[in-house]
């Protein structure tokens, strides 16, 4: 690990001032940064602790949506009793999401950071276009079983890793930023991004800015919301597939579903096309299958990911099943 | 022994041995300038570069006394334990969060000490395997390992320990797992072996004790109730 200097931050015009400083890198709970750093693959020059700042509420908003904030922890809102009840997927999806230590530690904003898992991003000594922009993408013709079948370029097939945020799309969390030049709000489906040729960038955020925190707007059908989480171990992994879904079902049609996958992409995928397929057909097992194959269509797989395809569009159903309340 | 200062390097043997000797190590160099600091009057045995970031005042709270060590900021929290403060009852399994070999308690939640800077946790109290037991009477857990053969080789055990306590905790102040059911509804927790499991599987177990480790687990909850 190189050296840095470490300061902690007060106050947030503090915290971005301090983050001016050339090399320098916020530091939330550390679970990927200072194991990134610990592979030497990040190299900050000055590290900013921002995890003592007052950004640790989660707060009704008047429309009935939840402000969370950037530093609370990732157990803290899993077991918040307004997440559990009304948007209970993103509670599901963090408690699968690595071990209750590392809950304990990693921060909103972190998890919202954190980087792929690619075995190939993590050696240095492979050619890797995330780490090293034109070196090459040793995944592609490599072993690339936990990669992506979906918005994928020739440069980059890399997923991303997060629980948190699949639910976090599927419910259309706004991330709230401040930087130098203020605050701006982003949406979640422009946070992250794919990698297109430029797979070095995992997100919009500007340098030097500061997540602050993720509204949740408000959503009617959100109490026992599902996260389905396919791994290879019951617990301490990554997803092969997930699904996060929520279903508004009245009459036994469909009035309208929220669906996002992880595992599949370089950003949590929306399943909008699948979204548009079930608005006001009979919630069974044959529409929703039907609206999966309709959201897999241009899936492209690799060696040893192909299974992907039809994993996912299982898991689909198998997911809306589940937040119906048992099989359909 | 007097005109050190700003000599290179020159030390007799047997200063040298004394200082190997009062630390009670093979001498490596890195061992004998950490424990150069515990000796009265220690010298540099070698000479060390100027670090490119000066070393910061630390002070970390561990079961209940609080001690203020120089650390350069990149000292996990797990080192400063292990080979600053003596502490080496927490073990390093992995070093990168995959294990919970190195598990303690911070703040009253248990974390890995591998991906925590030492800095970070300046001030908190800090809880590990060694805080557990009262001078000689084991703390309930301890004695659960002991009677339902929760260990074999040991290595991984004080990171269970330490997590298996704060399961209970978690459980009490009502927190949910992947494998509590109707997350919705609240309502309070039940230890099935699954919800044990699921609760401890952030500490693995190369020998595979885990059966007697459920076991443990189970009867101190039990107990609780």
């Amino acid at each position: 690990m190189n050296e840095f200097s470490y300061t902690r931050a007060t106050d947030v015009a503090g915290a971005i001032q301090a983050a001016g400083a050339p090399g320098a890198k916020y530091l939330g709970g550390g679970t990927n940064l200072i194991d990134l750093m610990k592979y030497d693959l990040e190299h900050p020059k000055a590290l900013v602790d921002v995890t003592r700042l007052p950004l640790d509420k989660i707060e009704e908003l008047p429309d009935g949506g939840l402000r969370v904030g950037a530093m609370v922890r990732n157990t803290d809102l899993a077991n918040h009793p307004i997440v559990r009840e009304r948007y209970t997927a993103l509670a599901s999806a963090i408690l699968q999401g690595a071990s209750p230590q590392l809950r304990n530690m990693a921060t909103t904003g972190g998890n919202l950071l954190q980087r792929t898992r690619c075995y190939y991003f993590y050696d240095a000594s492979a050619p890797c276009n995330k780490r090293m922009p034109g070196s090459g993408c040793s995944a592609i013709d490599g072993f690339n079983r936990i990669h992506a079948i979906l918005g994928q370029s020739n440069a980059c097939i890399a997923t991303h890793p997060s629980d948190m945020c699949v639910a976090m799309r599927a419910f259309d969390a706004v991330v709230r930023i401040q930087g130098a030049s203020g605050e701006r709000t982003v949406p979640f489906a422009d946070f992250h991004r794919l990698p297109g040729d430029t797979p070095q960038i995992d997100t919009n955020l500007k340098p030097g800015e500061l997540i602050l925190g993720v509204d949740l707007p408000a959503i009617a059908y959100g109490k026992g919301s599902h996260y389905l989480k396919v791994r290879d171990r019951a617990s301490y992994a990554f997803a092969l597939v997930s699904v996060a879904c929520a279903v508004d079902v009245a009459g036994g049609q469909v009035r309208e579903a929220r669906i996002a996958l992880g595992g599949v992409s370089h950003k949590p995928w929306r399943a909008e096309a699948a979204e548009a397929y079930l608005k006001g057909k009979a919630a069974n097992a044959e529409t929703f299958r039907r609206a999966a194959e309709a959201e897999l269509k241009p899936a492209r797989g690799y060696e040893h990911n192909k299974f992907k395809i039809e994993l996912a569009k299982r898991s689909i159903v198998r997911a809306l099943e589940s937040a119906m309340g048992g099989v359909v | 022994m007097d005109e050190r200062e700003g000599e290179a390097f020159e030390i007799d043997r047997r200063t040298l041995f004394k200082g190997a000797a009062a630390v009670g190590l093979a001498s490596t160099a890195t061992n004998l300038a950490y424990g150069a600091e515990r000796l009265a009057g220690a010298i540099d045995v070698v000479p060390k570069p100027p670090p490119a970031v000066a070393p910061m005042d630390v002070t970390l709270n561990v079961n209940g006394t609080s001690r203020t060590l120089s650390l350069e900021p990149r000292v996990s929290l797990l080192d400063a334990l292990r080979e600053r403060m003596d502490m080496t009852g927490t073990k390093k399994g992995c070093d990168h969060g995959q294990c919970g070999a190195c598990t303690v308690i911070v703040d009253g939640r248990r974390v890995n000490s591998c991906l925590t800077l030492a800095a970070q946790v300046d001030g908190l109290p800090i809880t590990t395997v060694e805080g557990l037991a009262k001078g000689d009477e084991l703390h309930p857990m301890q004695r659960a390992f002991i009677d339902h053969d929760g260990f074999q080789c040991g290595y991984c055990t004080p990171g269970q320990l330490c997590s298996a306590v704060s399961v209970l905790e978690e459980v009490k102040a009502g927190q949910a797992s992947a494998a509590t059911m109707n997350l919705e509804n609240r309502a309070p927790v039940q230890l099935t072996d699954d919800e044990i499991r699921e609760r401890m599987s952030g500490n693995i177990c190369r020998c595979g004790a885990y059966n007697g480790i459920v076991e443990a687990v189970r009867q101190v909850s039990g107990a609780a109730q």
